[in-house]
């Protein structure tokens, strides 16, 4: 079985460091690597690697579109609104990466067998990645109320995109919960902390449960197989301590690592969204490959 | 000194105040403070989670009434006092900024960690296309040196606010600390300058004062201690200590004292003493916040908060992060259970 042609759209921290992660895929093979500057480190090292590059943007890509069959997008939320359209003209599918949200939000063990179909699959944020797992684990024991994320990332892995528009972060991780998650209501909080060296990313998750409902036991063993599921795809993925129970509500603490690919191991947050993206893109190749 | 200076107080008692009450403010109480700071002169009046605009959370604690109602009477009573409003961005968004606009607030106090400032430009933006007053909060401004405290004010600055304050919300800073923010703040900008004190090491009025020396003009103070910690600088006693300096503040003292007594001093749960928790935050450098979620914590895991304060302060923890208290509680609490069984 041949491996399926991915591309790489932004040269960036994030277009660089998935780079490295398709690099070692078995079932994918990173051929194209699309950016704007160059000079980037990214363009760079995609040559050096052997894979086609384009420095005008999409364009060249267009008229080459047999190079990738799956196209990641880790550029802008406005440069998506305009690759999504192209893309899927072209038939591509999309794995975005920005917080355009074209297609449907994602989170690989909870909800990617709902939307292994679609053309356009929109990987949420890294607080989401790092927290639904955990408030569907809870939900699936005991109905959630009511989910609060409190991700901290170090200040230095918080990119230029994300500090510009803050509110896309706490609102779209809030919409995650409840839509993927589950929860009734969602609400989101995200903290700088710019100690040195840099602290790993760390989410605290909070979920209020009927008391009635509520089955230590049960919640415990459901939290601690989805860390297990996760640690699938991102090996840093850890609990803090057992989830701790008061009354009503059930609170997890989770730290990332990153693998330390391309981006630093302190930058978890980066981390879970690039081996996030990379392991929908396994599945629909192994998916594609079945069909 | 005969010189007759203006400064500007800011009354954060329904705001920062709200840390002390568990966030437990109701719509008349509001009312009732808000309408007797408005007679007493006091210019500007914050009233907001204590954690800011969508504070209420798990996080930080729920508030017992829904903050958009609490701006919502205050506008109401006051008649020359505006309302200013706090809005940490990761916290609180643009909606709310918004919605507490369309209720009447006139100031946005924007507050980040003093090295983060470029996470406030769309709010800061936002706020003045309101036609909002806007002031920049560099909170934890003890851990950075004045070169970074003005690289990071000069950003707000950019982004349009008419104010930067020097935030000390761990009640850490010395009077000469304070005296070089400012100063340095001074020397390098050429918008308004406000300082906002914690009690933590009873510095809050001797760092008030050696601000406004410097050239603040801007200070926050809260009615009776009323805040976080230890509270903040007492308003009362400021408005006494300023007109006995000759700078004006445009606040009744006697009414300001009528008030503090009997309208305020009954919503204490306890007063605002430095207790030595509060003492221990101004030691080790630690949001003023934290004190009430650290006494929490050290009772649930059986230790003591003082040793919890001082391991945030290790880890340098910034304001907002409570969760890493019951983090810290839960690994102190391990590590004195494995010490226990080795013994």
């Amino acid at each position: 079985m041949g491996k399926v042609k991915v591309g790489i759209i932004g040269s960036g921290n994030i277009g660089t460091d998935l780079l490295k992660k398709l690099m070692r895929s078995p079932h994918l093979e990173p051929s194209v690597m699309i950016g704007i500057d160059p000079n980037s480190d990214g363009l760079r090292m995609a040559r050096e690697a052997g894979l086609v590059t384009f420095d005008n943007g999409i364009q060249g890509f267009v008229e080459q579109a047999e190079l990738a069959d799956i196209l990641f997008d880790a550029t802008s939320a406005k440069a998506h609104l305009h690759h999504a359209k192209v893309l899927a003209d072209m038939g591509k599918k999309v794995l975005d990466l920005t917080p355009a949200a074209v297609g449907p939000f994602v989170v690989p063990n909870v909800n990617l067998h709902e939307h292994l179909d679609k053309g356009n699959i929109n990987m949420i944020t890294c607080g989401g990645q790092a927290t639904i797992p955990i408030v569907h684990a809870v939900n699936q024991v005991s109905p959630v109320h009511y989910a609060e994320i409190v991700a901290t990332i170090a200040s230095r892995s918080a990119g230029p995109g994300t500090r510009a528009n803050i509110d896309e972060f706490t609102q779209t991780t809030a919409r995650g919960l409840e839509m993927i998650g589950g929860a009734q209501k969602g609400k989101a909080i995200i903290i700088l902390n710019p100690a040195e060296p840099p602290i790993l990313m760390r989410n605290t998750i909070y979920c209020l449960v009927d008391k009635e409902k509520l089955d230590q036991d049960k919640i415990t063993q459901s939290v601690m197989n989805m860390v297990k599921q996760v640690q699938a795809y991102v090996p840093g993925y850890r609990l803090r301590t057992e989830p701790l129970f008061d009354d009503n509500k059930v609170t997890v603490m989770i730290e990332v690592e990153g693998a330390g690919d391309y981006l630093p191991p302190y930058a978890g947050n980066l981390d879970i969204m690039t081996s996030a993206a990379v392991k929908v893109a396994e599945e629909w190749a192994q998916h594609q490959v079945k069909v | 000194m005969t010189q007759t200076k203006k400064v500007y107080i800011t009354e954060v008692a329904l705001r920062d105040g709200s840390h002390a009450l568990a966030h437990q403010y109701t719509v008349e109480q509001v009312r009732q403070v808000a309408q007797a700071l408005d007679e007493a002169g006091i210019p500007y009046i914050e009233v907001s989670h204590g954690d800011g605009l969508a504070g209420s959370s798990l996080q930080y604690g729920f508030s017992k009434t829904d903050e958009m109602r609490l701006i919502e009477a205050a506008v109401e009573v006051c008649k020359q006092a505006k309302i200013a409003v706090l809005l940490l961005p990761g916290i609180g968004t643009m909606e709310e900024l918004k919605e507490a606009a369309g209720l009447g607030a006139k100031m946005a106090r924007i507050a980040t960690h003093v090295t983060e400032a470029d996470i406030s430009a769309q709010h800061i933006g936002l706020a003045k296309d309101l036609g909002l007053e806007v002031v920049g909060f560099l909170m934890m401004a003890h851990m950075v040196p004045p070169e970074k405290l003005v690289e990071q004010a000069k950003l707000m600055e950019s982004y349009g606010a008419d104010t930067v304050y020097v935030v000390d919300s761990a009640g850490a800073l010395l009077p000469h600390e304070v005296r070089e923010r400012i100063k340095a703040l001074r020397e390098n900008l050429s918008i308004n300058i406000g300082f906002h004190g914690h009690n933590n090491l009873s510095l809050a009025m001797a760092n008030t004062l050696a601000a406004i020396e410097e050239g603040a003009t801007r200070v926050d103070g809260s009615v009776r201690c009323l805040g976080a910690g230890a509270g903040n600088t007492q308003t009362e006693v400021l408005v006494a200590v300023l007109d006995r300096l000759n700078i004006e503040t445009g606040v009744d003292l006697y009414k300001m004292m009528d008030l503090a007594e009997e309208l305020v001093a009954p919503l204490l749960p306890q007063p605002q003493e430095i207790t030595r928790d509060s003492l221990v935050m101004g030691y080790a450098g630690v949001y003023s916040s934290f004190l009430l979620h650290a006494k929490r914590a050290a009772q649930r895991f059986g230790i003591d908060a003082r040793d919890i304060l001082v391991e945030l302060g290790k880890r340098k923890v910034v304001g907002g992060q409570e969760d890493m208290i019951v983090d810290v509680a839960a690994e102190l609490a391990a590590k004195k259970a494995e010490l226990a069984a080795e013994k």
